[in-house]
């Protein structure tokens, strides 16, 4: 075991593993909260994006951080809509809970 | 216990920290902050990487703009938020069970090569110069996707404010068609008049 020694390659991936990990458990834990479970996604990108740029600078390939480049251009978009749809959801529904909505009866 | 070691486990253990926060906070302007800690810890495991450009974006992007916009939203927001956490109690197993279930499985993949030392480690040396390798990269291979990217950044900004935007009935505006397509005749009037004479 190499605790001690300079961070390798898999210290980032487990990092990125447990950050995920967390993210997940939180959209199970907060399954009523809109803005909790966006947050819970940005976390999991963040937790992406972190192998990303682990694999890009282990591997030696400026590729990874192009990509997170573009992964970050996209959930920025990504978040602004979602907050858009957010209020927009609030004004008509009056709330934010998961479990109002439910007026396509799925 | 070199110093590139230690910095890396005491970020990682703040990183690890904020995430467990954010999804436990019981107030979600807590729950912002604490994932803008998360976002600066990461911006610096970055920086040990040689990824100095991204870290930056990450903290201007993401700190400076995404996570005010969230705040913005949960203080505009009139919500009840004690309600919506009703039922985490309930869901506490479930949620602990899924975690560590993601957790073991990438973990499983992993474990062989954590056990052997040295492996991942070598590599290609990261161009010193970070900021310049990636603009040149994005502007010669990538150039397509880069102008696309812009497209996607015009395209949220079009939707957010198109859902966002509501007209209210008293306020003034222009109508820049029906400006344009104005004639002389539908403003202006030309009476013919008898000149008046003079007195004297």
């Amino acid at each position: 075991m190499s605790i001690l020694t300079a961070p390798t390659l898999s210290h980032y991936l487990v990092l990125g593993a447990i950050l995920f990990a967390i993210s997940m458990a939180g959209i199970f834990l907060n399954r009523k909260n809109v803005i909790i479970l966006l947050m819970a996604i940005e976390l999991m990108l963040l937790a992406v994006n972190l192998n990303f740029v682990a694999f890009a600078s282990f591997l030696g390939d400026m590729a990874g951080q192009v990509f997170v480049f573009f992964i970050l251009t996209v959930a920025a978009a990504e978040s602004a809509i979602g907050l858009a749809i957010l209020v927009l959801l609030f004004r008509n529904v009056g709330s934010i809970d998961v479990d109002d909505l439910d007026h396509l009866k799925g | 216990m070199t110093i590139h070691a230690a910095l890396f486990y005491f970020f990682a253990a703040i990183l690890v920290f904020a995430a467990l926060r954010v999804i436990t906070a019981r107030n979600p302007v807590h729950s912002a902050l604490w994932l803008v800690l998360a976002f600066f810890t990461a911006a610096a495991h970055w920086l040990m990487l040689g990824a100095e450009f991204l870290a930056i974006v990450l903290v201007l992007v993401y700190v400076g703009a995404v996570m005010v916009l969230f705040l913005f939203v949960i203080m505009m927001l009139d919500v009840n938020f004690e309600n919506l956490r009703r039922g985490f109690r309930s869901y506490l197993p479930v949620g602990i069970t899924v975690g560590i279930l993601v957790l073991v499985e990438m973990a499983l993949v992993l474990v062989s090569s954590y056990l052997k030392p040295g492996v991942a480690a070598a590599g290609a040396p990261v161009a010193a110069d970070n900021t310049r390798a990636l603009g040149r990269l994005l502007y010669t291979d990538y150039v397509y996707p880069f102008e696309i990217a812009a497209v996607i950044l015009l395209v949220a900004i079009v939707a957010a404010i198109t859902l966002t935007h509501r007209r209210r009935k008293e306020t003034k505006h222009q109508n820049p068609g029906e400006q344009v397509r104005v004639h002389a005749r539908d403003r202006l009037r030309v009476v013919a008049m008898p000149s008046e004479k003079r007195e004297r």
